[in-house]
């Protein structure tokens, strides 16, 4: 089936294109240079055209989930909407149930959310609830930066056999790429402890999160995957950390890259957490500055927000120490959810607030990241999701962006409390996003961030992920209007996925199987097979689950798009 | 018990099957297969095996009705299916019961269903771990993987639970008796505690046995909390147990470096119920402010948290999710299987792999004798004597592949050893079945 996407004003910032009205042509699901006299047309005069929106770090799919929306009827309840002919029904604000996050994403316009934290033995979980999510790309990150063989491999120096043990790994796990978490920081929470900085080293097995993030970056280069290591610093959301964060990124800067699209050889996520000075809750101040300047200097480095949205929410991480801090400061009810040889994690309910000064500065170190951040394509829209904010929180946080005025507004009418103002620069930063780099903190950078060649732009053999918005960029002003900005980006007038119209009028039309994306490395097997005989005796031994049992059988990954990595090259 | 050779005629070994009995979803079975019979299992406890080998006992193996004179007669399964559809497309008050004993499989088509006719859905949690999962959502959820008590701890309690004959491999394969990582001499390692009125076989292979008094958990736990919190006990005796053994071990349970505390229906049924799970989650989240402590429900059927984690992340809530206005409502004591029952709401009843028969109250039991039962199970079990319309399934982890929870959250695949009787049909196919039939009926009727 053709189509035309017809006199839309298209910002494509990988192709380079500006607010120009052209049409946009798909044939099968993929984007074309012509098609035929028989096309269909769709009619999107003077209508905003972006390709669909790429999430880099959200928490949607899988265990912890699923612990929150058990253990949060209250959040269940917020949201409920019922079932009509297309759609079934949706519960849930800050944890919707899969259908609803299906439905969200692709009403605000998205095509692809990247679930940021798989624990291996729990992966078949995650990949249930994709298959339970409708509409939206799934890319599943898998957990390694507390697992014992890497921590092993990485105190030994034993690069290769980490390179091995993270391709069958995420074979076994069906992931796409490396997430780390608070590196040994977890591990140690196995003993109720934590690591602070990064060359505090785990208990017993006497390993830095330096040489842990180190280890497996190298790793990761070496394969040449599609995405760089992706890290949650130690220390997060602790007064002070800023330090840690820039350590964390600068013990990686000669390591070389080994990827023809991507920039950056370290992602790190949900930055505002990692971005705090002085010395306890009461003289906090916004450590954004340094971060902003390092991350400006250096092209090793991409960046995500975290944006808190003042919402109540669900925060739920791995860091597991960290959520029983946020459980000792709150006394909101606390779970955790360790898991053997792997992880740990952890859940709190909490309410952003903006009477409150430490969330109203946190609000503003998000907002200050985006806006010092020089490069838009080093930085990338996130709320962490649902830990800073629930993600149908984006368009709000894009008009914020878009809006110096609106910005202003907030701190002097008191809709944030004064620290916002007088503990960060925000004040004074009177930058203001255009729809050019709207799309590329949302779509462009994303796919580059993570080696997604075929999706995030609207180039030629690209897929047909399209949303177009109910705004007319060039009779419109955004720094002037933005509860108008916020209700177009919630409610796209077209979402269109794989070439097929999936919702119109901000209303679902269509329901289709979200993809299970993930990476396969060729040409590394011998030293896969070699690295699972050696470690099998220690598996069998300490896992509760037989290996045969513990590995992500195919059917739990349908249907899915591969992408091949050719480890020889 | 007299001895028995081992099994050496079989054909096949089907290596790392997983148990389809308790919770612990023990996943190392050896199934002895020949001739496409279970001839031996090794490795499972008595419980698990019995159920794997005796499965040819008291099988349902045909589609069954109740006739007008009150007696099931065989039918086919096109006659059976039939009946049961119009009985589910006509229901006003529909409520779908069970799953806990199937797989997530096909617990799918079911819930299509219940969205479909806008019945109610609810498993045996309702009417066992319910308490805790209140609990949870009052003060929280500290738990792990049982890896993590294997590797790690050093003393494991067990209270309003008894293991030993009710999850016989849960000492030996995750928590006491193994050599974890950091415990490599297994049981000498560890301190086990049982805290239980009875003395239990569990009791009796404790270091430590604190026998409260029945309907004592709740002061009990109570009393160990205020000792962490530098409280002065004021009474000699709490829940019967002398103050100093209180201190005492209230003291033990702080200088533990890893401390796993697993409950069962003995804590969720006694006097306060979910209080009584509130109280030990909070004492364990208090225990953290001095060394790690977690915990766990041990979880009876080897799918039941499975069914809770299913409804969680389809619909949003764990159990007793009522569609009948077109969206979820989940709603304790109001969308509950035994007070729809109870009130005589319900007016057909669909049971999927559970025993109501066996295991509810009379006065539930009273009003299923009056509304037509639709059971697909593999046994004849008392639910088969309500029942007017039998459709027998076939049996997940041995005749059946599936997808189960254990009672960690840890998703396991169970894969299949012997083809099922051909007669009978995987409870996914029956489920679906039914959902295509529901549906024509009632787009022929729109």
């Amino acid at each position: 089936m053709e189509y035309i996407l017809k006199n839309g004003i298209v910002y494509d910032p990988i192709n380079e294109i500006n607010g120009e009205k052209k049409d946009v042509m798909f044939k099968d699901g993929k984007i074309v240079n012509s098609v035929s006299d028989s096309a269909k047309v769709i009619d999107v005069t003077d209508k905003l055209v972006m390709p669909a929106g790429i999430d880099v770090h959200c928490h949607l799919a899988g265990p912890k989930l699923c612990v929150g929306r058990l253990y949060r009827p209250e959040d269940e309840r917020r949201g409920v909407k019922p079932k009509t002919d297309i759609t079934r029904a949706e519960t849930g604000f800050s944890i919707p149930n899969c259908p609803a996050t299906g439905y969200r994403f692709s009403r605000m316009g998205y095509g692809t959310v990247v679930e940021a934290a798989v624990p291996p033995l729990e992966a078949k979980h995650t990949h249930e609830e994709i298959i339970a999510i409708p509409n939206i790309d799934i890319p599943p990150l898998t957990l390694f930066g507390n697992n014992w063989f890497i921590m092993q491999f990485a105190k030994e120096g034993r690069i290769d056999d980490i390179a091995a043990f993270v391709s069958a790994w995420l074979k076994i796990t069906k992931g796409y790429g490396v997430k780390i978490v608070n590196p040994c920081g977890s591990e140690a929470w196995g003993w109720g402890m934590n690591v602070h900085g990064i060359d505090d080293p785990a208990p017993y097995w006497d390993v830095t999160a330096r040489e842990v993030i180190r280890a497996l970056a190298q790793a990761n280069e070496m394969l040449g995957l599609p995405h760089s290591i992706h890290v949650h610093p130690n220390d997060l959301g602790h007064p002070g950390n800023f330090p840690t964060t820039i350590n964390s990124i600068d013990c990686m800067k000669d390591i070389k890259k080994n990827s023809e699209y991507r920039n950056q050889t370290i992602h790190l996520t949900h930055a505002q957490f990692h971005c705090y000075d002085g010395t306890s809750w009461r003289d906090v101040t916004s450590g954004v500055e340094p971060v902003a300047d390092y991350i400006n200097k250096h092209d090793h480095v991409t960046a995500d927000m975290g944006q808190v949205t003042l919402d109540e929410t669900t925060t739920m991480t791995a860091d597991g120490p960290m959520e029983y801090d946020l459980y000792e400061l709150t006394g909101l009810k606390w779970a955790n959810k360790d898991i053997e040889l792997e992880t740990a994690s952890g859940l709190v309910p909490f309410i952003y607030s903006g009477r409150n000064p430490v969330h109203s500065l946190q609000w503003a170190i998000g907002l200050e990241l985006a806006l010092m951040i020089e490069d838009p394509w080093k930085i990338c829209l996130t709320t962490d999701s649902p830990n800073a904010g629930p993600f149908i929180r984006y368009p709000r946080v894009m008009s914020w962006l878009m809006s110096y005025q609106r910005r202003a507004e907030m701190m002097d009418n008191k809709e944030v409390h004064a620290w916002a103002g007088r503990k960060s620069a925000l004040g004074t930063l009177d930058r203001e996003y255009d729809f050019y780099d709207i799309a590329t903190i949302t779509r462009a950078g994303p796919s580059k961030i993570y080696g997604f060649e075929d999706r995030g732009h609207l180039g030629a053999g690209a897929i047909a992920d399209i949303a177009v918005y109910d705004l007319e960029p060039n009779n419109f002003d955004p720094t002037r209007n933005a509860a108008a900005v916020e209700k177009a980006f919630s409610n796209a007038l077209y979402t269109i996925k794989d070439g097929q119209v999936l919702v119109k009028d901000g209303e679902i039309v269509k329901i289709v199987s979200s993809k299970h994306v993930r990476t396969e490395v060729e040409g590394f097997e011998d030293e896969e097979k070699r690295i699972l005989e050696e470690i099998m005796p220690f598996f069998n031994r300490y896992y509760t689950i037989k290996f045969e049992n513990y590995v992500v059988h195919d059917h739990y990954a349908e249907p899915s798009s591969v992408y091949k990595v050719n480890a020889s090259k | 018990m007299a001895y028995e050779p081992p099994v050496t005629d079989y054909d096949e070994i089907v290596e790392n099957c997983t148990c389809a009995f308790c919770g612990s979803n023990c996943d190392d079975v050896d199934i002895l297969v020949k001739d496409n019979h279970v001839v031996g299992v090794r490795h499972a406890c008595r419980l698990g095996a019995s159920k794997i080998m005796e499965d040819e006992d008291q099988r349902l193996t045909v589609p069954m009705i109740r006739d007008e004179n009150g007696e099931l007669m065989e039918v086919d399964w096109d006659t059976a299916l039939d009946r049961a559809a119009e009985l589910i497309a006509g229901a006003v008050r529909p409520v779908f019961y069970g799953w806990s004993e199937t797989s997530i499989e096909a617990m799918k088509p079911g819930l299509e269903l219940t969205e479909l006719v806008g019945a109610v859905i609810d498993n045996q949690a309702t009417i066992c771990h319910g308490p805790t999962v209140q609990a949870v959502q009052n003060v929280g959820y500290p738990l792990m993987t049982l890896g993590e008590v294997k590797n790690r701890a050093d003393m494991v309690v067990y209270t309003g639970s008894n293991p030993m004959n009710a999850h016989p491999r849960h000492l030996a394969r995750y928590t006491t008796f193994p050599k974890g990582f950091f415990r490599k001499r297994g049981r000498f390692d560890r301190t086990l505690v049982t805290w239980d009125p009875k003395y239990s076989d569990t009791a009796k292979l404790s270091d430590i046995w604190i026998p409260f008094e029945e309907n004592g958990d709740y002061g009990f736990c109570n009393a160990i909390r205020a000792v962490l919190k530098g409280k002065e006990l004021k009474q000699d005796f709490i829940s019967g147990i002398p103050k100093e053994d209180i201190v005492a071990l209230t003291e033990k349970m702080k200088n533990t470096q890893f401390g796993a505390l697993f409950f069962g229906l003995g804590l969720t049924h006694t006097l306060s119920k979910q209080r009584n799970i509130d109280i030990a989650i909070q004492l364990v989240q208090d225990l953290n402010k001095y060394t790690k402590w977690v915990l766990l429900p041990m979880r009876g059927h080897f799918n039941v948290n499975g069914f809770n984690i299913f409804m969680a992340y389809e619909m949003g809530f764990p159990y007793g999710v009522d569609f009948c206005r077109g969206y979820p409502r989940y709603m304790i004591g109001e969308t509950t299987t035994i007070d729809l029952l109870n009130r005589k709401e319900c007016d057909v009843f669909m049971v999927i792999a559970a025993d109501p028969g066996a295991h509810f109250p009379g006065g539930a039991l009273a009003h299923l004798v009056d509304i037509p039962v639709i059971q697909i199970d593999i046994h004849w079990g008392p639910s088969t004597e309500l029942a007017d319309v039998v459709l027998p399934g076939t049996f997940i982890g041995v005749e059946t592949a599936g997808t189960s929870y254990r009672m960690d959250s840890v998703p396991i695949y169970m894969k299949k050893a012997i083809d099922p009787p051909e007669t009978c049909r995987e409870d996914e196919w029956i489920v679906n079945e039914l959902l295509q039939r529901v549906k024509k009926i009632k787009e022929a009727s729109k």
